[in-house]
């Protein structure tokens, strides 16, 4: 069983793989996506062109949930005003019709931002599961480079295709720096 | 390696000129605009007055587009990136057509008195007038306007005759050299947002010289950005169903061309908002017969089909990513960005004149499509005369080293 070793030491979070370059990170998750791999993740100092698509990031719901909010901000402010200056309590201000919709628009404008500003923060954190006080990847003595001048590829132990023996193997003929199983 | 190489960006490919394929889509543009030069001519004998104010709707609309390209060129020239290689030759064959401008901005000069309400006799009556006399004057209108063409004028020269050196003479631009067009469009910019203020100070904003508005500049500057990156887009989802065009103007371009149309249009609905709120707050007897001219009456619907169709529906089609990845689609957009620009130029000028009936007249139109039967042959020669691709440009390889799909 290619999984004997996983059976009796500690369980795996995947095998992590050390680069030199940027290029040589975006060409590894390239290879990992034609070979199938799914459950991946790269790491790397600073943002790369490309590189979310090559590990087959795809994240739809944020547009979504920031233009409801902004919309619901929008209508929120807006039909506050009306209610506010034209029916709880009506003034008198300049002879100006209490529906005064163009004095409207600043406090609507600035309520969608704000609304659809604090949906967008708010939503990326609890899609990406952050604050993450552990994650199994420090687990690495070398990681703490990612944030310096080192570039990591991870193909994650739950990836239907992964096997520990296979998996390190394809890793390998990628030409990393090295290939490390990270504990669980 | 496989996933960088630039194989696909041969440059020999890339100087091709479509000169059969440009010449079709030429073609394709004259039909419509003949139609418009005999409705202008049926125009010109059925109402010699409306076809002036329609003539000046469609002047200025074109004038947009060869000053917004002049404007988005200078920019690209600042800033760099892919989008601006794929869309320069299509600038630089806009800001071309200044010549003919000049020539079709003859008629307004000899009508002062059909159109500016300065310029007729009855002003020496009109205290306000005579108040603003030292500007609002012939001989000063003139000069002016001489200085205008001559900045313009001298900008678009001198830009596309180094473009021109930069593909005939490649070896002398490495180095310094090539940063002369940066060099030249910071101040160029400076001059152009000037020069394009007083232009609709006095072309445009002068027609009711009771009136006035500071924003009124940035709003035409902001209508120039708009109308230029639809008109862009516009030429490019045609310019890229064949070679060179389809090598470089991948999703990606369209992509961030769209993005810049989506802010244009943002920013000209927070103009046009800025100036409503300021002149509706303070009721000023000068300023807002503007507004009770445009929201009452006739223009009360040529307002809210602005708002609705220029602001709108473009802003929630173009928060769509596939939409603006999608040439076919987002054409549809800038189409009737386009359109809407015309309409809001006809509402910026039309109620100084008209104000009982209807608000948009059919000769508006018309005299657009007859300008563009002049102005739109004059741009796809200059476009199939020059390569298509600016692939000799020093920084044009690491511009589309991103361009992915």
């Amino acid at each position: 069983m290619s999984h004997h070793a996983a059976a009796t030491g500690p369980a795996i979070h995947g095998l992590m793989a050390e680069f030199d370059s940027a290029q040589a990170l975006l060409d590894a998750a390239t290879a990992a996506q034609k070979a199938g791999y799914t459950r991946v993740d790269a790491y790397s100092p600073f943002p790369i062109h490309g590189l979310a698509e090559a590990i087959g990031f795809r994240e739809r719901l944020i547009p979504k949930f920031v233009f409801v909010a902004g919309a619901t901000g929008g209508t929120l402010a807006f039909s506050f005003q009306y209610w506010v200056s034209a029916i709880d309590y009506p003034l008198n201000i300049g002879g100006r019709p209490y529906f005064s919709w163009v004095s409207f628009i600043p406090v609507s404008f600035e309520l969608t931002i704000l609304f659809a500003a604090f949906t967008a923060v708010i939503s990326m954190l609890a899609l990406n599961g952050l604050p993450q006080p552990y994650h199994p990847v420090f687990n690495n003595p070398a990681f703490a480079r990612a944030s310096q001048d080192r570039f990591f590829f991870v193909i994650e132990a739950t990836d239907p295709r992964f096997d520990l023996d296979e998996t390190r193997a394809f890793l390998n003929g990628l030409n990393p720096r090295e290939v490390v199983a990270v504990e669980d | 390696m496989a996933t960088h190489s630039n194989d696909h960006l041969d440059e020999a490919v890339l100087m091709a000129r479509p000169e059969a394929e440009i010449g079709r889509l030429g073609s394709r543009s004259l039909v419509l605009g003949g139609a418009g030069v005999l409705l202008a001519l049926v125009g010109f004998f059925v109402s010699r007055e409306t076809f002036l104010q329609s003539y000046l709707v469609g002047y200025i609309f074109w004038l947009s587009i060869t000053l917004g390209s002049l404007g988005i060129l200078m920019i690209h020239h600042l800033t760099g990136g892919a989008w601006g290689m794929v869309g320069r030759r299509i600038w630089e064959a806009g800001t071309k057509t200044l010549p003919l401008m000049v020539i079709l901005f003859l008629p307004i000069a000899f009508n002062l008195e059909g159109l500016y309400a300065w310029a007729r006799p009855e002003a020496a009556h009109d205290p306000v007038v005579q108040l603003k006399v030292a500007y609002l004057n012939a001989p000063f209108f003139y000069v002016r306007a001489v200085l205008f063409f001559v900045i313009w004028g001298g900008l678009i020269y001198v830009l596309n005759r180094w473009s021109r050196e930069q593909d005939e003479e490649p070896a002398r631009l490495i180095g310094p050299k090539d940063r002369r067009f940066r060099l030249l469009s910071g101040p160029g910019l400076c001059l152009l947002v000037i020069t394009v203020t007083f232009m609709s100070v006095d072309w445009v904003m002068s027609l009711d010289p009771h009136f006035y508005s500071t924003i009124f500049g940035v709003l035409m500057l902001g209508g120039q950005g708009l109308a230029t990156m639809a008109f862009t887009i516009l030429v490019l989802s045609a310019l890229v169903r064949f070679d060179p065009m389809a090598r470089v103007a991948k999703p990606d371009v369209f992509h961030d061309l769209g993005k810049l149309m989506f802010a244009f249009v943002m920013l000209w609905a927070y103009f046009n908002v800025s100036q409503l709120l300021i002149i509706w707050s303070a009721n000023l007897p000068e300023e807002i017969p503007f507004y009770l001219e445009r929201l009452n009456g006739p223009w009360r619907w040529v307002s809210t089909i602005l708002l609705l169709l220029q602001f709108v529906l473009p802003f929630l089609f173009l928060l769509s990513r596939d939409l603006k990845r999608n040439p076919s689609a987002v054409r549809w957009v800038a189409t009737v960005i386009l359109v809407m620009r015309v309409v809001d130029l006809v509402w910026t000028i039309g109620p100084v004149f008209r104000h009982e009936g209807s608000g948009l007249h059919w000769l508006d139109f018309a005299l657009v499509l007859a300008i563009g039967a002049l102005w739109l042959p004059l741009f796809w020669r200059s476009l199939a005369g020059r390569p298509l691709v600016p692939a000799r440009d020093p920084y044009f390889k690491e511009a589309m080293a991103h361009v992915g799909h």
